[in-house]
């Protein structure tokens, strides 16, 4: 029942936005000083969150391999998943944060009478991990026509693509039925598989129903609830935002202001929560150092400063004791007088 | 802290595109629409605000009815006869698309695709 408490909470941003936002006055609140409040949470915690990992130190090399590494010229070296220099390493990140390569490895591990146990290849989660990560962004690029004036071209040439089946009026997005279905194939594998199920938390479950209610706001908003659906008012508000001269012009649906707000929780949860994966994965040191501890010898930042102390130098310092003590010396103490 | 040579670039890179909208728009933007809405005639087939929210969902019903299904039958709306048809009602009053449709869609980057078989008025 762990999904219980994340659903109740989106639920009730739902109703707290979608009540409160009626109020005469409130439209202010939730258009114009809401918006900005969350927008500086996002992008102050999200460097926060990321200088504080830059000051943390690495103490080990410790790329995870998975290939053979550089070794004599006759051994086929594996240069994605055993990197040795800067180069194999930004291909690797590079197909990491574009593919998703490390999730194309994914397994599934079953029991079977007997005991066996096998393991087979699950490329589910990687297709629906991208399809999910890739509608996102390509909705994100669409909203951009409502922030832009005027429109670039690279916003409408997206639009144009996404909508391209030209179903219905207006005009289905491709983005907002795959979106849906990865969101649900992301929340029922944390149902239906049993040890994914054990391991996931409340702020595993609170993302993906606060962005599938993001989804829905908007899906209801575009295609069935058009009442008040004034685009020009909500692209002037918008506007007015991202220049600093807001100003609430007309009276837009409710519904939009919840989806509003649904967006501003996430912007203002983002930071503190698991979807930092996006700042990340730029930092996660099994992915981005070189295989390459043979070669470069990797400095631990926590080791304390020896200086080095030659036998030499140390007999000088204790000489007058160890010959004190009877303890044979290679230099002998300068004769007194 | 270690790698700032990386990481405060690669931050300020992130600031900087997700603050592109206002760094895009800090001219203020052009002004909102004013489509130049018909003089002679008073109403429409439907409330202005239902109109401007709904008429992409009324032309799809149209569209449907007429072509797909045949009914050219005209619609009633306070004892007055309107076809179902973009060129024959709508544009009838609308006599512009240049000042009337495109002024929003234009601001708002809609491609309604009506003009890939309709005939748009020279203008």
């Amino acid at each position: 029942m762990k999904y219980a408490f994340p659903l109740a909470a989106v639920i009730a941003l739902v109703l707290c936005a979608l009540i409160l936002v009626q109020i005469p006055g409130m439209q202010y609140l939730f258009g114009v000083v809401i918006p900005y409040l969350a927008m500086a949470l996002f992008l102050g915690g999200f460097c926060y969150r990321v200088i504080r990992w830059g000051k943390s130190p690495v103490p080990f090399k410790i790329p995870t391999t998975c290939g053979q590494g550089y070794s004599l010229p006759w051994i086929k070296h594996d240069k994605l998943e055993a990197p040795v220099n800067v180069a194999q390493v930004v291909a690797r990140m590079f197909l990491e944060i574009v593919l998703f390569r490390s999730l194309w490895r994914n397994t599934k591990a079953t029991v079977y009478a007997g005991p066996k146990l096998t393991y087979e290849s699950s490329k589910w989660l990687w297709l629906f991990g991208i399809l999910f990560h890739y509608s996102f962004l390509v909705i994100i690029i669409r909203h951009m026509r409502l922030f832009l004036d005027p429109v670039p071209w690279v916003v409408s040439f997206v639009e144009i693509g996404d909508s391209l089946l030209q179903i219905g009026a207006p005009t289905m997005y491709m983005t907002d039925v795959t979106i849906v279905l990865a969101l649900l194939f992301l929340f029922g594998r944390r149902l239906v598989n049993p040890q994914v199920r054990y391991i996931s938390l409340v702020n595993d479950y609170f993302p993906l129903f606060l962005i599938l209610g993001i989804v829905l706001t908007g899906i209801l908003m575009r295609f069935y609830i058009r009442a008040d659906m004034d685009i020009n008012a909500v692209k002037q508000l918008a506007v007015g935002l991202v220049t600093f001269s807001p100003t609430i012009v007309d009276k837009i649906s409710p519904l939009f202001y919840t989806h509003l707000f649904l967006v501003c929780t996430l912007l203002a949860y983002f930071p503190f929560s698991k979807l930092m994966h996006m700042g990340g994965i730029f930092l996660s040191p099994t992915r981005n150092l070189a295989n390459n501890s043979r070669m470069k010898r990797h400095i631990n930042p926590w080791n304390p400063e020896i200086k080095p102390h030659s036998y030499a130098a140390y007999e000088d310092e204790f000489r007058e004791d160890m010959v004190e003590q009877g303890i044979p010396v290679e230099k002998e103490l300068p004769s007194q007088g | 802290m270690y790698d700032s040579g990386k990481i405060i670039p690669g931050l300020i890179i992130f600031v900087l595109f997700i603050t592109i909208p206002i760094w895009y728009n800090r001219g203020g933007g052009t002004e909102p629409p004013q489509p130049v809405l018909p003089k002679d005639a008073k109403s429409c087939v439907l409330p202005v605000a239902e109109i401007r929210a709904k008429h992409m969902q009324l032309l799809n019903v149209w569209r449907d009815e007429v072509l797909r299904d045949g009914q050219r039958a005209a619609i009633t709306v306070d004892g007055k006869k309107y076809p179902k048809s973009l060129m024959l009602n709508c544009m009838k009053c609308h006599t512009s698309k240049k000042q009337f449709c495109d002024t929003c869609h234009t601001y708002a980057s809609v491609r309604p695709y009506c003009w890939d078989c309709h005939l748009a008025p020279v203008e």
